[in-house]
């Protein structure tokens, strides 16, 4: 059977998404891994521009490996993790694994194979022309239909970037916040000072004793 | 041609691995953290499959979101995974049995 | 209207309170004084208002006093109803009551418990009130119920004394049958009619009764007011003693002799009477109800009657003399004779409280002996005591021109009269009823109040004539024992006293067949001379002058002759016997069963523990999930996933 080059592009990609794949969950190093989960989403996105989702496909690149990826790989070189120790009861774990994977694929292969999606099923569509602009339609929708998800999902990512930087974040946090306790357990003396003023016509006798009572309150402020 | 369910069970393959993977990794958070990412990009290839074949953009917007969530997820995630490594200096699967009351 | 109903009804239970709470601060003399004022009031305003119907000046009254509470549809109320049958019992009870409460200053004099006793007749007082002014079913019961709890407390009066403990347990127990059979009948009413107002339900019994609704009760199908009216007769079966839920009045007589003459006696057992009167508009319906109360009241009256005879203890005469009474009364609401048996219930309370007193009397002059064995010419001691006791036993008897003749002579010629199933044997039973009746009363006067003096020296020394307060209550009793029926026997029986009160279907109306020959009431007592149970009656009086004052001797051998009839009679037919014997094991047999197996093992051991223990067990297994590790329940997720696909998915992948 000839390929066309739609399945060879086809064939292509998904060998290398699975391939990957299969390394990411298989390799010893942890750099490595978050290396092929970038192979990943970039042969995903190869399949995605195949699907004519060209906004998505480079979205896809640009976000995720762009971004969401360099994050993975700076936590994983910034953490110390023992690679040895990865590969630990791999053995012992490896038939649970290819069980439940290999039931799931049982399942899936049934529900999504040839008889409900195959191509008697559902006919190829026919491609855009050319003046069909995938990323103007998206945005068309996004800001009428789904505009308000969109901005939800603006609010959710600023949530996200808060929660993160306030879940890792190390140095004093200093907030302004009422004690109520403090407040509540607040007495005349700690606010109030009644003060004897020296009235010009005064005598010594006043004085000397306005004096002791401004020494008592002292002492009193000491105790505290 | 290539027929939808041919997308479809790639997808699926990548949703059997990423399966496997979470089961057989026992020592690294970021490996689950990886595969959980693994498996939401299945899922979303079958949602800009479906689009594709039923000539339907919602798939499309679909994915967005999800991928934006993704993104918060994988942030927060990573996030509390530091957070765990700074106080316990480990993010070995089997050593995290704290969720027990 | 309702501040005089109000009145009488609750000076009672005040009296009760006061002299209940108090009784320690205000002393003997203010316990009988506030009680004794209190019903005494209660009384007079009953004459006064008996009066004004008869005359006419008030009219029936049915109103509801207060809404206790609703439920869906069903209204719960407070109310009363005066007509005349309610205004008869009104004066029947306060004026007994009365009476007892006087006599009971003698009687209890220096019991430790003097005040708690005028407390409970008092609250007695109070329950009778409001079960016979009641104006719908739930009031009734409650009555009913209350009525029941003070009986039992005053049978149990003196707590110490086993017996009396016993007693009242036995009282309880068997009063409990027949409520539980009121109970249903009450249900019933509510069920088929919807409402617990008399008036409600008495409108719709025809329409009911037409409707020919059946209930099925595995053996056969049951019309519905046949149904419910013996449910309600089975209750007052309980109350007013008919066998064989009878077992309990003869031991009530542990009690002290008052309440023996005013619970046992007077008022109380006739609240089964009153009842089946009430509810005439539905017993009228069904000819089954009616036939089994006649055959129940027929069989009582006889042959409780049968057991008076060996009896020895004064107080056990009088009770099964009372068994057999309200036997008559019964057996005329069967014969749809409910005005005679009113009638009867009325004369038969001035009698035979005045019987009770007066053997209270004779048992205090006697310091506390019973036996009839022991006694013998007390008339010579005690003469006015013996005037009474003549004048009640003549009435009891039923000697023409006393009130026990009208009533009883109308109970009988009414049951002649009826053709349900099962009259004519009622009838016969009644009629040689009369013979015995008179046979066990004389019987009794004679050997105490005649015949060779057989107690000891000690108690002869102090025999005397008892104290004011109680002979002036035997007086005053003896009047309307003589008298009452010479007024109230034509309006009454023959009269429209009870029209709207009682309602009687026209072919059953045997009090109207009576009614022909009936001219006035001078005639009706001296047509009595040549009536079959004239004859009877006096046979009885000679028989019991014969065997117990001239010739002794003739008992011993009668008694030697009919020995196995003597045995039967001396262990009361077995029915004790057969109670203790087969119904309580069984009871017992069943309450052990279900508390070994329904309470230990079911709801201890399977619903109590049971429940704990399953809890535990499950905790043990999901304990074992919570292990802690992460990738545990990752793990649990993707099977769980796995499962809910597979449980979900499975008809797709059938295809």
């Amino acid at each position: 059977m000839e390929l066309t080059f739609q399945q060879l592009v086809f064939y292509g990609f998904s060998t290398l998404l699975l391939l990957s794949a299969l390394m990411v969950i298989l390799s010893r190093n942890s750099v490595k891994a978050v290396m092929f989960l970038v192979l990943c989403f970039v042969a995903t996105s190869g399949l995605w521009m195949l699907l004519q989702a060209e906004f998505l496909a480079v979205a896809l690149v640009l976000v995720y490996v762009g971004a969401v990826m360099v994050l993975f790989l700076f936590v994983v070189m910034m953490l110390d993790i023992d690679i040895a120790a990865r590969r630990h009861g791999f053995t012992k774990l490896l038939p649970l694994a290819l069980l439940v994977a290999i039931a799931f694929l049982f399942i899936l292969h049934w529900l999504v194979g040839d008889n409900h999606f195959g191509l008697e099923q559902m006919e190829a569509p026919s491609d855009h022309d050319a003046s069909y602009s995938n990323i103007r339609e998206l945005g068309k929708m996004l800001y009428t239909d789904y505009f308000y998800p969109f901005e939800l999902a603006a609010v959710i990512l600023l949530v996200a970037m808060v929660a993160a930087i306030s879940l890792t974040f190390r140095g004093k946090r200093s907030r302004k916040s009422q004690d109520i306790d403090k407040q509540v357990r607040v007495t005349k003396a700690d606010r109030l000072r009644v003060i004897k003023m020296e009235s010009s016509s005064s005598s010594q006798q006043t004085d000397s004793k306005s004096d002791e009572e401004s020494n008592e309150n002292k002492d009193k402020e000491q105790d505290k | 041609m290539i027929g939808l369910s041919d997308y479809l069970f790639v997808a699926a393959i990548l949703f059997a691995i990423s399966v496997a993977g979470i089961i057989i990794n026992r020592k690294n958070v970021i490996t689950l953290l990886m595969c959980i990412e693994l498996m939401l990009l299945s899922v979303n290839i079958n949602f800009i499959a479906f689009s594709r074949y039923l000539d339907d953009l919602q798939g499309q917007i679909f994915v967005f979101f999800i991928l934006t969530v993704a993104a918060a997820e994988a942030a927060i995630g990573l996030a509390i995974l530091v957070a765990l490594f700074r106080n316990r200096s480990t993010i070995d699967v089997e050593e995290l049995n704290q969720l027990k009351g | 209207m309702q501040t005089t109903l109000l009145t009488i009804v609750l000076l009672p239970l005040m009296g009760a309170l006061i002299a209940g709470l108090f009784g320690k601060q205000i002393g003997e003399r203010g316990a009988h004084g506030v009680t004794i004022i209190g019903v005494g009031v209660a009384c007079l305003l009953s004459f006064q208002l008996m009066w004004g119907m008869i005359e006419g000046d008030i009219p029936n009254v049915n109103l509801t006093i207060y809404q206790w509470g609703t439920m869906g549809g069903l209204s719960l109320e407070v109310g009363f109803l005066l007509d005349s049958l309610s205004a008869l019992m009104l004066c029947v009870v306060t004026f007994v009551s009365l009476m007892v409460h006087i006599y009971t200053i003698g009687y209890m004099k220096g019991d430790p418990g003097y005040q708690r006793f005028f407390s409970y007749i008092s609250l007695f007082t109070f329950a009778m009130l409001m079960l016979v002014l009641a104006n719908n079913f739930l009031q009734l019961f409650f009555g009913w119920e209350a009525v029941g709890l003070v009986s039992y407390l005053l049978i149990g009066f003196w707590f110490k004394k086993d017996s009396a403990v016993f007693a009242n347990l036995k009282a309880f127990l068997v009063n409990r049958v027949g409520d539980f059979g009121f109970l249903i009948g009450i249900a019933g009413v509510l069920y088929y009619f919807g409402s617990l107002d008399y008036q409600t339900v008495f409108a719709q019994a025809t329409v009911v009764a037409a409707e020919g609704a059946t209930l099925s009760l595995g053996f056969g199908e049951w019309s519905a007011i046949t149904f419910i009216c013996i449910c309600l007769f089975i209750g007052a079966m309980g109350k007013s003693a008919q066998v064989p839920l009878h077992v309990w009045l003869p031991d009530s007589m542990e009690g002290p002799t008052p309440i023996s003459a005013l619970i046992h006696a007077a008022t109380m057992v006739t609240a089964g009477v009153f009842m089946v009167s009430r509810m005439s508009p539905l017993f009228e319906l069904s000819t089954t109800a009616l036939s089994f109360v006649l055959i129940i009241g027929a069989i009582t009256a006889f042959f409780m009657g049968l057991l008076g005879i060996v009896q020895n203890d004064i107080k056990r005469v009088v009770a099964y003399s009372t068994l057999s009474q309200l036997g008559y009364m019964v057996a005329a609401l069967g014969a749809s004779a409910y005005a005679a048996s009113m009638f009867h219930l009325m004369t038969h309370a001035f009698f035979k409280a005045l019987l009770f007193l007066a053997a209270g009397s004779v048992i205090v002059g006697m310091h506390h002996v019973q036996d009839i064995r022991k006694m013998g010419n007390i008339r010579k001691y005690m003469p006015i005591t013996w005037i009474t006791a003549l004048i009640g036993t003549l009435a009891l008897v039923g000697m023409p021109f006393f009130s026990g003749f009208y009533s009883k002579d109308a109970i009988i010629e009414a049951v002649g009269h009826a053709s349900l199933v099962g009259s004519d044997f009622a009838y016969y039973c009644l009629l040689f009823g009369v013979f015995f009746t008179a046979l066990y009363s004389f019987r009794m006067f004679f050997l105490v109040f005649h015949t060779k003096e057989r107690m000891n020296a000690d108690t002869r020394q102090h025999l005397q004539e008892s104290p004011r307060v109680i002979w002036i209550p035997l007086v005053l009793l003896a009047i309307p024992s003589v008298m009452i029926a010479w007024w109230t026997a034509e309006p009454l029986l023959f009269g429209n006293f009870f029209n709207d009160a009682i309602r009687v279907q026209p072919e059953h109306n045997t009090l109207a067949m009576v009614s022909r020959q009936f001219v006035d009431v001078w005639s009706f007592a001296l047509h009595g001379f040549q009536t079959l149970p004239f004859w009877l009656m006096m046979a009885g009086l000679f028989t019991a002058l014969l065997v117990y004052v001239i010739k002794p001797s003739l008992s011993e051998s009668i008694a030697n002759q009919f020995a196995p009839l003597k045995r039967l009679l001396d262990n009361h037919y077995y029915f004790d016997a057969f109670n203790q014997k087969v119904i309580v094991p069984i009871t017992m047999m069943a309450g052990k069963g279900l508390s070994k197996f329904g309470d230990e093992k079911l709801i201890d051991g399977l619903a109590v523990n049971g429940s704990a223990k399953l809890v535990n067990a499950v905790g043990q297994i999901s304990r074992k999930f919570q292990s802690g590790y992460l990738y545990h329940y990752a793990l649990m997720m993707l099977i769980g996933l796995l499962a809910a696909s597979i449980w979900f998915f499975w008809p797709q992948l059938n295809v």
